[in-house]
């Protein structure tokens, strides 16, 4: 007990009991294995064939990537997956330059008007998108927006969340660092691209993150606004793909696998990031 | 004046010159602000004010909207549909919210402490956050089918108990499909308390042990109350998240969206289908109203609750 050690885990591990931890660590285990039970049947049914899925077995006898050939050739998901990707890598984008822009604004200029910009964009936080989703029909379809790239992303482009995210971490900036390079000449837009944006890269990555995932995964909004099949984002045409295929299971789980091997692979590889950012986002948002 | 090639009005030069610096930088401020105002302005606030307006018109897409006063909420409130539909809105909330925050929580607390494997074991609890939940909504769907498809019912048949039938049943539907909606969002909420219980400073439980507190007194007196900010913001997050659960439901009810008897439809898919399915805007405009009053209600309870503790 002397052993002074500051942090909170390790004073606690010294004082539970051997067995008890081990019951807990293997508890905890096996309820990670039953979170992760339905991924684990998805890929292993989208390997099996049309007359092996009756078998419930989670490794499959005779696996085969036919299911996916079959599903990839027919095309459209190729055109879902190349649709998901490119709005949700534009949106993003759009989100990391417009919130921080406006984020270090409100962060680091003085001018009239600058707190009630602050609360008009904060209190957006409480409108809901589905109150939003009729106007922006009308208006999507009073301007051709309606089964277009364009449409799809509109809505999102910039985000209350985000720009107050990006708000928080810009007031941490010391102004020194601007004074110095006001004197040196640079201008205000220069400023903040170089000189403020790298020091808040932690926060862009959660904001990136977050932004992508959101709307990688979105739902309601493409399923209004496109009614032809070119321009379904993935979760719509998965979703629509399998209302099709109705009881071709093996199929149905190729197409889900598909839309969801992707954030797997790059959560894998950027596992510590994006808990990092996850918890960011969520301790300061 | 090397700055003078960089400034944003390329043609009057020497009024920009004139300016004091302090001028200059609310021009800047401005400068920056202008298209992110027209867009809160165009895509948020015009949009919010339309809807309120379009929930008192007869708005129907052929013809041009009428303004027919309350006539919608009048006919909304006197749906039963409209107060199943709400009934079943609350149930997600009142059953997911505290079920998904106690699991989180526990998982969280004990997961905090693991050394050996905690890496491996936080991902595996994370996963299906990634996931996309129309995607996810199907493979549930697929689990809960009768034997011989159906992975739960091959399970219970196989150690004996009879086949339940999921979501082709009245009262285990709605169940049926809060079960994808927490376990996606779980892996969220255990990270979240993971990082509030790191706040909390190490010194506060060694001064509650010096003080002889045992396990569950610090549990009680240190651990939950300082984590009271983490657990308001998750409460009103998964609140949220509840009240307006749509692609859960919309995918797993295909062939009947929002079925047996609507007895699994929330409120945004009875938007969804009145706008879109009927195309009476007017009477969906009123709805997503009423979504907004109860959200907002779950808003302000939350700033409610946090200015009350500082």
């Amino acid at each position: 007990m002397t052993a002074t050690t500051s942090t909170t885990e390790l004073a606690a591990n010294r004082r539970d009991i051997r067995p008890g931890r081990i019951i807990a660590w293997t508890l905890l285990l096996i309820g990670g294995f039953i979170m992760i039970t339905p991924l684990l049947y998805m890929f292993s049914t989208s390997l099996k064939t049309s007359a092996q899925v009756y078998d419930l077995k989670l490794i499959p006898v005779a696996p085969t990537l036919d299911n996916y050939f079959k599903v990839l050739n027919d095309g459209r998901f190729m055109q879902w997956f190349f649709n998901s990707t490119f709005i949700a890598l534009t949106v993003t984008a759009s989100n990391v330059f417009f919130d921080s822009l406006v984020g270090y604004t409100l962060a680091k200029f003085q001018f009239r008007g600058r707190y009630f910009i602050f609360l008009a964009i904060l209190s957006t936080l409480m409108i809901p998108t589905e109150m939003l989703v009729i106007p922006w029909y009308l208006m999507s379809s009073q301007l051709g927006w309606l089964n277009s790239y364009w449409g799809i992303m509109f809505p999102g482009m910039m985000t209350a969340f985000g720009t107050f995210l990006m708000k928080q971490f810009f007031e941490g900036v010391p102004n020194d660092f601007l004074e110095a390079a006001r004197v040196d000449g640079l201008n205000e837009f220069t400023i903040w691209w170089k000189i403020a944006m790298p020091m808040v890269v932690p926060a862009i990555s959660a904001l990136a993150i977050f932004t992508f995932l959101g709307n990688w995964t979105a739902f309601f909004w493409p399923l209004i606004v496109t009614t032809s099949k070119e321009l379904y984002t993935l979760p719509v045409g998965i979703s629509s793909f399998s209302a099709e295929a109705s009881i071709q299971w093996e199929l149905i789980m190729t197409g889900a696998a598909i839309g969801t091997i992707p954030t797997l692979l790059v959560f894998l590889v950027l596992q510590r990031y994006i808990v990092r950012g996850v918890m960011l986002a969520g301790l300061k948002g | 004046m090397a700055s003078v090639n960089a400034n944003p009005q390329a043609g009057p030069v020497r009024f920009w010159d004139r300016l004091n610096i302090g001028t200059k930088r609310v021009i800047w401020a401005w400068t920056f602000l202008a298209l992110p105002i027209l867009f809160y302005a165009g895509i948020r606030f015009y949009p919010t004010f339309q809807a309120f307006w379009l929930s008192l018109t007869n708005w129907d897409l052929l013809r041009p909207a009428q303004f027919i006063g309350l006539a919608n909420y009048q006919k909304m409130f006197a749906d039963p549909i409209f107060w199943k539909v709400f009934q079943n809105t609350f149930l997600y909330l009142i059953i997911g919210t505290p079920l998904s925050l106690v699991i989180s929580f526990v998982i969280a607390f004990y997961l905090d402490r693991v050394r050996f494997m905690h890496g491996f074991i936080r991902a595996l609890y994370f996963l299906p956050f990634l996931t996309t939940a129309a995607a996810m909504g199907w493979v549930w769907r697929w689990f809960y089918q009768p034997v011989p498809i159906g992975v739960i019912n091959g399970i219970l048949s196989s150690v004996g108990i009879p086949q339940q039938p999921f979501l082709r049943s009245v009262d285990q539907a709605l169940f049926s499909i809060l079960v994808p909606a927490i376990w996606a969002g779980l892996g969220f909420q255990i990270i979240i308390f993971m990082a509030g219980l790191r706040a909390i400073p190490g010194t506060f439980y060694e001064a509650a042990r010096i003080d002889g507190l045992g396990e569950g007194a610090i549990l009680r007196k240190i651990t939950i109350p300082l984590l009271k900010p983490t657990t308001v913001f998750l409460v009103v997050f998964s609140s949220i998240g509840f009240l307006r659960i749509f692609d859960q439901v919309y995918n797993m009810t295909t062939n009947d969206p929002g079925g047996p008897l609507n007895s699994t439809k929330p409120l945004v898919l009875m938007i969804y289908q009145t706008a879109f399915s009927s195309y009476q805007m007017g009477y969906a405009a009123a709805q997503t109203v009423v979504l907004f009053t109860i959200l907002l209600f779950v808003s302000l309870l939350q700033l409610y609750v946090l200015r009350e503790k500082k």
